[in-house]
């Protein structure tokens, strides 16, 4: 499998690693459901059969974290974006 | 040589090869493979057979190869189960038949023969059932003695195995005729093209045929196409190399052997190479492999793909028998026959299964060979085949004498690396073959492994696909004008076995499978054809069922009447052929299974003969022993004892440093450590701990404020990576709006510490005078940077994990062996000590200081003390689940001390607390030991573990136990800080 590290250009995935989904979003703290949203956030994942987004560490190259698109079946991975576009853009919005 | 016929062939006749076969010496050319120089010698038997031993021969001239396996070479070089047909000869090669005892001639376990009814589909089930006590005392090492293959050789590999990558945007795969037809047009349009294929010679069926392209022989066409090739720069040739799997993103493995045509590879070069060829497009012309026909005694020696006669024939001159009978179902068969005369050969009779009217139609071109519409009911011989019984349509029977048999049931395209991303072939009625269907994102197939079988489809569809994957990438070129080729016909009525048959019909030569452990299998109930594959090991061999796979398919439809269509295929996985585990370990063989981190002191410590251990991928000094220290206790306990009363030295550079600077800097850490880092002002360092985001410990260590806006954060070592990979998970996702950059500097620093109630004396005299050390001027918790006596920079930390009064001193990595031996020398009248893991054990554990053990991914703040650390004034990594009821729950197993009553009894780490009186039972488990040592300066064993309420039960007596040794014994449970609890010593 191979990534295509924006940064990078496309590098083998032993060069990465992984971490899980990256639709998840860590919850305000002081809510009043916060224990309950952090359980959730931490603990309950989907297992989609199909398109994933998920969180990779370019640990081998530019440190950076990517959000991959991977399709669950086939290992065919649509893209990988900076983590931080994402994220921020998440804030924006 | 008595088969070596006298001129043609791609052999150098000029170079011989002396070889040696079961101690016996023969001779061979250069361009041989090990089969052919066998046949060339007159050696038809060459192994036994997997169950029943009986003799086998060369069946096919490829990697197909089921019958012929040799140990190769000897000693530590020996490799078992190499195929004769695929090795290529050099002088002084041994080879050794397998599986025979005590000789091929004369196996005396070929009575298995006789007894094969114990040996049918699913023998392994029936047979060794009951008593259930001779399983492997009796069953297993009867079976593995009777069933074995070649022996691996019992000495380490001597050789070297490397692992490389290439690139390119057309990889072929296959040079025959389709493959190297692709790679001309590819190559042309100046794409970068890689040609591979498993043979040492390239031209796949080019060489072994005797056909024409544009009038000229086709191995002179490979020839110039080759030549046509290795001109051009962005052409890269890989003969010998099998790419034996399909993975992701147009990566393709494959496995080059760059020297096992040598008795011993050359200095400095591997035995083979694994590469990882990434392809943008990759052409797939793997050609096909012919099926043997099932009829009776189809294993004899002598009994031979018709397609491998040719091979022998055209390519190595050889002649396997000198009176042949052929024997198909298919046009191609005959093409053997005409070989066999032009070679020299007798044909005594060609045995065609189709129809009468095609038979004779073949027939008035081969106007004297006897052509019989009919079959071979069977073969006769003893270790080899002497005659075949056949019975024409008409119905009468013949027995031909021959000491040749080459048979024919069509030819099926190799198409194993299109399904090994999980796409399965389809099946094509019209042709009886199974063809490829869907395939991996890049891959194209060409010539007879997309069921296009003669030389003119070969070299169309080769030309075709090369251009179009060059075009995919972005070139462009024309499609060459087509030659002109001799004519040929894969006409074929599949005949998967006959209809009345002599003796055991093989399916599986490999795995001794017949039609009988098929249709019994059938009969059982095992229907699927996966079903079928496990209970008859049919295609489970270590050819994969290369030749017997379709047939085993057919025939399980025949059985159960269903089209071939609804049974399907097993899948196919990598690797194609097998591969050497060594090779796929490449260069990652012991020492240098990953990279070994030394310290900065290392030189220095091996100087004074320190013993070193592994700590993650560390090397570290374990202790430093002196004349006389003969066990790893006295220096421990030495060096333990200089430190609480002198002064030591312990190389601390493993431990992780990241760099953090930035206007948000603290926001940062406030963020990713549970206590509170506010306050802590410039020049001062504070010891902190980071939890999960599910509130339990990650990992502990100080951080440094060593300006307004950077902070220098150590982690534990076993936990460096893992650290800086979650700051920048917290930064890049959490929090990407702060205004910090970090790095990691663990390898810029060399970090040592100087500990002991005399480290300020020492450190007074490496630093610059001027560098004021008092209490007042450098307390406990300070830091800063300060200069060496020289002049040069470095950083001083007054922390310590001893308990002592200590710093811990920090220079560029480079000068980190000129400053252990400064402060080595300069400390000899104050009775400087290095020391070492052992030591720092012992004093960590005295004074209470957690690591690993504890720290072991299960524990929470509260279990080891540090509940009261936790802000509740901010939000941190970790803070709402830390405060969940179950993880503050004082009856968790939380941190104490103990130390044994019995003052002469030891402890082991992983001894389980259970109450004095209690039962030894997991039901009274109370937690359990994390660390241990003999300590010192108690002069007793102590230890720290994780007791339910164990804060509260101080001065209470508990036993722990370890009941897989068998030891237990009573301790007394006591604070975790066993010297100097209220701290003097590290502030005075």
């Amino acid at each position: 499998m191979r990534i295509p590290c924006p940064h990078c250009g496309p590098r083998t995935h032993e060069e990465f690693t992984y971490y899980g989904d990256a639709t998840v979003r860590r919850p305000s703290a002081t809510g009043p459901d916060a224990e309950a949203a952090f359980y959730d956030y931490v603990y309950t994942r989907d297992n989609p059969c199909g398109l994933h987004r998920e969180l990779w560490f370019h640990q081998g190259g530019c440190h950076e974290w990517l959000v991959v698109e991977r399709d669950t079946r086939n290992h065919d991975i649509k893209g990988a974006v900076p983590a931080r576009s994402v994220f921020s853009a998440d804030d924006a919005t | 040589m008595s088969s070596r016929i006298a001129q043609g062939g791609a052999i150098n006749r000029q170079q011989v090869c002396r070889f040696t076969f079961d101690g016996a010496g023969y001779s061979g050319y250069a361009g041989d493979s090990l089969a052919s120089a066998l046949l060339a010698n007159d050696i038809r038997l060459v192994g036994r057979s997997f169950k029943y031993h009986r003799p086998r021969g060369i069946l096919s001239a490829g990697s197909e190869e089921p019958n012929a396996l040799v140990e190769l070479r000897s000693g530590a070089r020996r490799e078992p189960n190499t195929r004769a047909t695929d090795i290529e000869l050099y002088d002084g090669l041994e080879a050794t038949s397998q599986n025979r005892w005590p000789s091929l001639k004369f196996d005396v376990q070929a009575i298995n023969g006789l007894f094969s009814p114990l040996f049918v589909a699913g023998f392994y089930y029936k047979t060794f059932m009951w008593p259930a006590s001779f399983w492997e005392k009796v069953y297993e090492p009867l079976i593995r003695r009777a069933a074995g293959l070649g022996r691996a050789a019992l000495e380490a590999d001597p050789d070297h195995y490397e692992k490389s990558w290439a690139h390119c945007d057309v990889l072929v795969i296959g040079a025959g005729p389709a493959g190297l037809a692709a790679a001309l047009t590819a190559a042309r349009t100046g794409a970068r093209v890689i040609l591979a294929d498993e043979n040492f010679v390239l031209g796949g069926r080019c060489l072994a045929e005797r056909r024409t392209i544009d009038g000229q022989p086709a191995a002179d066409w490979a020839a110039q196409a080759i030549a046509e090739l290795r001109s051009m720069p962005d052409v890269r040739l890989f003969p010998r190399t099998t790419v034996f799997g399909v993975f992701d993103d147009g990566v393709y493995g494959a496995v080059e052997r760059v020297n096992d045509h040598l008795p011993v590879p050359p200095e400095f070069q591997p035995r083979q190479r694994v590469w990882r060829f990434i392809a943008k497009q990759a052409v797939l012309a793997s050609g096909a492999i012919e099926r043997p026909l099932v009829f009776g005694n189809n294993d004899l020696p002598g009994v031979m793909l018709a397609g491998a006669v040719r091979t022998y024939l055209n390519r190595y001159a050889v002649l396997p028998g000198r009176r042949a009978v052929v024997f198909t179902d298919n046009d191609d068969g005959w093409t053997t026959a005409a070989d066999l005369v032009a070679a020299g050969g007798q044909v005594a009779a060609i045995v065609d299964s189709r129809e009468p009217v095609i038979v004779s139609e073949l027939a008035r071109r081969f106007p004297d060979i006897q052509a019989i519409a009919g079959e071979v009911n069977g073969a006769r011989g003893g270790r080899h085949v002497e005659s075949v019984e056949v019975t024409s349509r008409t119905g009468t029977s013949h027995r031909i004498d021959c000491n040749l048999v080459a048979m024919s049931g069509g030819w099926s395209p190799t198409l194993h690396l299109t399904s090994h991303k999980g796409n399965r072939p389809r099946w094509d009625e019209e042709r009886s073959i199974f063809v490829p269907d869907m395939l991996p994102t890049g891959m194209r197939v060409a010539g007879a492994a997309n069921g296009d079988m003669t030389l003119g489809e070969a070299l169309v569809t080769g030309f075709r696909q090369g251009l179009t994957a060059a075009a995919s990438c972005g070139f462009s070129g024309s499609m060459p004008a087509l030659p002109r080729v001799t004519e040929e016909s894969a006409r074929r009525v599949p005949l998967w076995r006959v209809r009345q048959a002599l003796g055991k019909c093989f399916v599986d030569f490999q795995n001794d499978v017949t039609t009988d452990d098929v249709e019994l299998a059938e009969h059982e109930g095992y229907r699927s054809i996966e079903h079928l594959k496990r209970y008859t090991t049919l295609g489970m061999a270590t050819d994969q069922g290369k030749t017997s796979g379709v047939t085993g398919i057919a025939l399980l439809a025949q059985r159960r009447s269903i089209p071939v269509a609804a049974t399907g295929t097993t899948t196919f996985r990598p690797p194609y052929t097998p591969v050497a585990m060594g090779a796929l370990a490449g260069h990652h063989r012991g020492m240098d299974f990953r990279p070994t981190r030394y310290a900065p002191s290392h030189r220095w410590a091996s100087e004074l003969g320190a013993s070193f251990t592994e700590s993650g991928p560390w090397l570290r000094a374990q202790w430093f022993p002196r004349a006389g220290e003969t066990d790893w206790f006295e220096p421990t306990c030495r060096e333990v004892k200089a430190v609480r009363s002198t002064v030591g030295l312990c190389d601390v550079s493993t431990l992780g440093k990241i760099d953090v600077q930035g206007p948000d800097a603290l926001k940062f850490i406030e963020r990713l450590y549970a206590n509170n880092f506010a306050t802590l002002a410039v020049g001062r360092t504070r010891y902190g701990i980071m939890l999960r985001e599910d509130g339990f410990m990650f990992d502990d260590g100080t951080a440094a404020r060593l300006a307004e806006n950077r902070y220098l954060i150590t982690t534990t070592t076993a936990h460096a990576v893992q650290v800086y990979q979650h700051m920048h998970l917290c930064h890049q996702t959490l929090w990407p709006e702060l205004d910090v950059q970090f790095v990691s500097v663990t390898d810029q620093w060399a970090q040592f510490a100087v500990a002991g109630p005399r480290s300020r004396a020492l450190l007074q005299r490496v630093l610059d005078p001027r560098c004021d050390l008092s209490n007042e001027a450098f307390p406990f918790m300070a830091c800063g940077e300060v200069a060496l006596r020289n002049g040069e920079p470095a950083r001083l930390f007054r922390i310590s994990f001893s308990g002592e009064l200590a710093y811990e001193i920090a220079v560029p990595g480079h000068r980190g062996d000129a400053l252990i031996r400064t402060l080595h020398d300069a400390g000899q009248d104050l009775g400087v000590v290095p020391y070492g893991l052992e030591a720092l054990n012992v004093l960590r554990v005295e004074k209470g200081h957690v690591v690993g053990s504890e720290l072991n991914g299960q524990t929470t703040a509260h279990d080891l003390g540090f509940g009261r650390m936790l802000s509740t004034q901010k939000d941190f990594i970790g803070s709402v689940l830390g405060r969940r009821a179950n993880l503050i729950d004082p009856a968790r197993p939380r941190l104490v001390g103990i130390k044994t009553v019995d003052r002469n009894a030891k402890l082991a780490g992983g001894m389980h607390f259970i109450p004095q009186h209690a039962q030894r039972s997991i039901e009274h488990d109370q937690g359990h030991v994390t660390s241990v040592c003999y300590s010192p300066i108690l002069e007793q064993w102590i230890g720290l573990g994780l007791l339910t309420n164990g804060p509260d039960r101080h001065g209470e007596k508990v036993m722990v136990v370890d009941p897989l040794r068998g030891a237990e014994t009573l301790v007394e449970i006591c604070s975790p800080v066993f010297i100097d609890p209220e701290g003097a010593r590290l502030r005075g």
